[in-house]
């Protein structure tokens, strides 16, 4: 199929950024996303032009590297990751937007890559259990209902991606936080720490720029892994259990 | 004397005529390797006895020695995490964005232990047994049997770690059986273990990061390694948002980068997991072990066309009850359901009857290259075969199917765009570990002193094999407990004296490694780098891949020097090295691929006999099966660079079978 892409190019974080348009052409339906984008980019190359930055490593939907918006939604219109989104999705003739995920606290590095540190601080503030290598008893020491153990590992799949965000009209990190938050707080592991982490991960979140969540909903929608909108209800629950004394 | 069959390779005038133009097509004879530090005595306890041996550093003093870790897969990011709560300095690096990227991520199966939880039979003893014969008796027994001895400690930090594995209803971790092995000794989460693993890791070593205990740097690619009077001091590494190439200073440098899979091209590695800095510590005196082996995986989605950037495995667990099949006649392009029974050939049944469709992973993968070999294989290309589930289904139903392998069909659907229910999968082997890497001694220290390897760099304890679930226990086993202690060692026997800022050795490294890249920048040919990697791919898939000959990795041996000969004529790069140039990343990565393949072709060309991953066809039972030469080679190759365009020496670590007798396996 032949298709026109119009491609967020952007040199640098603090440079000017805008579309351009690039026609594609002998794409085939096998071919993911991002190997589309190889096409494009090997094209570039030969003609001397700059190709298209895009973060990606893993391609099968478990790094959380790749994400752009595509045609307005964050990994494009498939609830899946961009890597693992296939070009059988598009019809011959299509005109594509691809843009960077969009929010303050992601800046733009180049192109459609953009700066996510700003979730390795929120998981740095709280986003661990406390267990210096050799200090752990018997594995069987704590049994864990399977019931906790389930959820936790749900919430455990997050993949750090950044589409929750992306998708977000507030560019809330919510989603991204409550994950994290459910995933350690359910297990009896992470008990000790449950009321100072929630109560840090949130401060960081809000330090970072991430915007608050209005129940919008678009992050649950958006999130490749599935991670369930109830997580931010438990998030709020959580910090307001953490803010007691 | 013995006649070694790979003496005819060193020193022969023919052969150097012949070869010449390559500089890799011969090597030279080095001294053995004499020790490895393991310590003497019962091999229970030799891993207690090296830890009493080892000095240890004053906590006072830690905070004053420096650590480079570079990597933040399973091995590098415990490592990290770990150094950092004993009170080291930390400065770590990995390419992506973030350390939670790291390719360990995508690990499915899950992690042997042996806790013996289930009462089954299972000990110590018998994981140490079945690493060394999985390895087809090419590892070394004392790292072997200390993996074996960690393992059961490390489901216990992960746990702590709150590590979310499966769990039965009473609340106990569950296990399954993985690899053929007859105890139920791997603990999994889901289908996703390696990502729940290294979460854990990244977890604790966010903590440090958060702490100031560990300098994180990512987006840092390390490009060299900085050796003063004979020891690691640090490495030269490119951030690759601002292109600045800079010198970072250390103690010690511990390499945890992974392996070097993707000098196949395709493979089921991440896109980025490269070889440089392996392949520059080896440039720097590290010895190179078994670059050979490497490992192939039977059930790959195939390729479906050029423009495929990397495969995608699928859990092997599918052989358990799907059945493999090609059409008898070669060129049948009918769908398979148009195929009727008896036009099938249902290959791995008829030539393994008591093993079938459950044969170890290296004879899978050759059968399928065989058949396809003889225009028999299926989907585009012919570089397939067909799983089918059609037998399984009618037997169990379709929800029981659905219920074992719903997300694995529903992953290939996502791809293939075809109903494993209804039509059957299509299949294909691909690269997807090395077991190859570093040399190391016990202490997990290469040839250079204070430079560790550890992890998938390094190249200790999977011999010629790796068993299923095995990587993450061994990179975990290295990073949370063997560096720690034996690192530990190293800095307290090592005065901490700094280098330096403006010491000459660094502004000379910084120059080399800022001219390879201005190079690359500067030929302004007509050719992409992915161009010229899926070449190189390509032949080596072909001539080092699932079987090689003499002939196949002479002709290899040929043609990379003229590729490579090549790639310096005609390679574009567009843009400037001062910027985030994904471009140029990979074609530095490239400069590096072609010496390592090299390596390969040759380790595999010195090697005569078949074993575990690497098949010559040359060597090989009645009915098909690897034969192995313990007289001549068992030895693990560790290969020095002895400078560019000269023949590399080969040092032999002759390995001792003192616990594990050696036999030959039979699947017929």
């Amino acid at each position: 199929m032949n298709l026109t892409l119009r491609i967020w190019r952007q040199s640098g974080p603090d440079q000017p950024g805008g579309l351009t348009a690039y026609q594609v052409t002998g794409i085939s339906e096998e071919m993911s996303f991002l190997e589309m984008l190889d096409t494009l980019n090997e094209e570039l190359i030969l003609r001397g032009d700059q190709p298209v930055a895009f973060d990606h490593d893993c391609r099968e939907g478990i790094c959380g590297a790749c994400g752009m918006v595509i045609n307005g939604q964050a990994h494009g219109p498939e609830r899946t990751t961009t890597c693992q989104l296939h070009m059988r999705h598009f019809s011959d003739g299509d005109t594509i937007d691809v843009e960077p995920w969009r929010s303050a606290a992601f800046p733009v590095v180049k192109d459609l890559v953009v700066d996510r540190s700003a979730f390795d601080r929120i998981i740095g503030s709280g986003g661990y259990i406390t267990a210096p290598t050799g200090s752990a008893p018997d594995a069987h020491a704590v049994p864990v209902p399977k019931e906790a153990a389930d959820l936790a590992f749900e919430h455990a799949e997050c993949i750090g991606c950044g589409a929750c965000v992306a998708a977000c009209p507030n560019g809330s990190a919510m989603l991204f936080t409550a994950a994290k938050v459910v995933h350690l707080n359910v297990l009896p592991q992470g008990a000790p720490e449950r009321r100072g982490r929630v109560r840090s991960m949130v401060a960081a979140m809000d330090a970072e720029g991430f915007g608050g969540c209005t129940n919008t909903g678009e992050c649950a929608t958006a999130c490749p892994k599935g991670i369930g909108l109830n997580a931010i209800g438990t998030l709020n629950r959580e910090f307001l259990r953490g803010g007691r004394r | 004397m013995t006649h070694h069959p790979q003496d005819e390779y060193v020193n022969d005038e023919r052969a150097q005529d012949e070869y010449a133009p390559t500089a890799f097509a011969q090597y030279q004879e080095g001294d053995p390797i004499a020790d490895t530090k393991a310590p003497a005595g019962p091999i229970e306890g030799r891993w207690d006895q090296r830890r009493f041996e080892a000095r240890l550093v004053n906590p006072a003093n830690r905070r004053g020695r420096t650590v480079i870790v570079v990597g933040t897969g399973l091995a590098g990011g415990a490592a990290g995490a770990t150094l950092a709560e004993q009170g080291y300095r930390v400065v770590q690096f990995c390419f992506q964005d973030s350390p939670r990227r790291a390719h360990s991520i995508a690990a499915q199966g899950g992690i042997n232990a042996a806790k013996n939880y289930r009462n089954d039979g299972d000990s110590i003893r018998r994981l140490f047994y079945d690493t060394v014969k999985g390895g087809d008796f090419r590892a070394r027994e004392s790292n072997v049997h200390r993996l074996a001895q960690v393992s059961v400690e490390i489901i216990d930090q992960c746990v702590a770690q709150g590590v979310p594995f499966a769990r039965e209803y009473g609340g106990l971790l569950d296990t399954r059986s993985f690899g053929g092995v007859q105890v139920s000794r791997t603990f999994y989460a889901r289908g996703q273990t390696g990502q729940q693993l290294l979460l854990g890791a990244y977890q604790a070593l966010s903590r440090q990061i958060a702490a100031g205990n560990v300098e994180m740097h990512a987006r840092t690619e390390m490009l060299d390694l900085l050796v003063v009077d004979g020891r690691a001091r640090g490495i030269v590494a490119r951030d690759l948002v601002t292109g600045q190439v800079r010198t970072h200073l250390a103690d010690a440098v511990v390499l945890a980068t992974g392996g070097y899979g993707n000098v196949f091209h395709l493979s089921t590695n991440a896109k980025n997991s490269n070889a440089t800095a392996i392949w520059r510590a080896h440039r720097r005196g590290a010895l190179f072990a078994n670059p050979c082996f490497t490992q192939i995986h039977p059930t790959c989605i195939p390729r479906s066309g050029d423009h495929q950037a990397k495969l995608t495995l699928m859990s092997e667990s599918l052989r358990n009850d799907g059945r493999i099949w090609v059409p008898r006649r070669p060129g049948d392009t009918r769908p398979p359901a148009q195929i009727s029974a008896a036009e099938r050939d249902y290959y791995l049944e008829r030539m393994y009857p008591s093993f079938g469709n459950l044969v170890p992973r290296d004879i899978a993968s050759r059968a399928a290259k065989v058949v396809c070999d003889e225009g028999r294989g299926v989907g585009p290309g012919g570089q397939g075969v067909y799983l089918d589930f059609a037998d399984a289904i009618e037997r169990l139903g379709r929800e029981a199917v659905a219920a074992r392998y719903g997300n694995l069909f529903e992953m290939y659907q996502r791809i293939t765009a075809e109903d494993p229910y209804q039509v059957p999968m299509r299949i294909y082997p691909a690269i997807h570990y090395t077991m190859g890497g570093l040399w190391v001694d016990y202490d997990l220290q290469t040839t250079v002193p204070g430079l560790f390897a550890i992890g998938e760099a390094n190249f200790s304890d999977h011999g010629a094999n790796r068993l299923g679930a095995s990587a993450l226990m061994q990179g975990l086993a290295d990073g949370y407990f063997v560096l720690p202690a034996t690192l530990a060692d190293y800095l307290a026997r090592t005065p901490g004296a700094p280098v330096a800022a403006d010491h000459p050795q660094i502004a000379e490294l910084e120059a080399e490694v800022a001219d390879r890249l201005n190079l690359l920048l500067a030929v302004d040919g007509d050719r992409t780098p992915e161009s010229f990697h899926r070449e190189l791919g390509e032949l080596l898939w072909n001539e080092c891949g699932m079987a090689r000959s003499e002939a196949g990795l002479r002709r290899a041996l040929e043609r990379i020097p003229q590729l490579r000969a090549e790639f310096w004529r005609r390679i574009k790069v567009p843009g400037v090295g001062e910027e985030f140039n994904q471009t140029l990343e990979k074609a530095n990565r490239l400069v590096d691929y072609f010496e390592l393949a090299e390596l390969m072709c040759l380790d595999a060309l010195h090697r005569t006999e078949s074993c575990g991953g690497h098949f010559r066809v040359e060597s090989q039972t009645a009915d098909g099966e690897a034969a192995r030469d313990d007289e001549a080679f068992a030895y693990v190759a560790a290969w020095e660079f002895a400078g560019p365009g000269r023949p590399p020496v080969l040092h032999r670590e002759q390995l001792a079978f003192e616990h594990v007798h050696p036999t030959q396996r039979s699947y017929a």
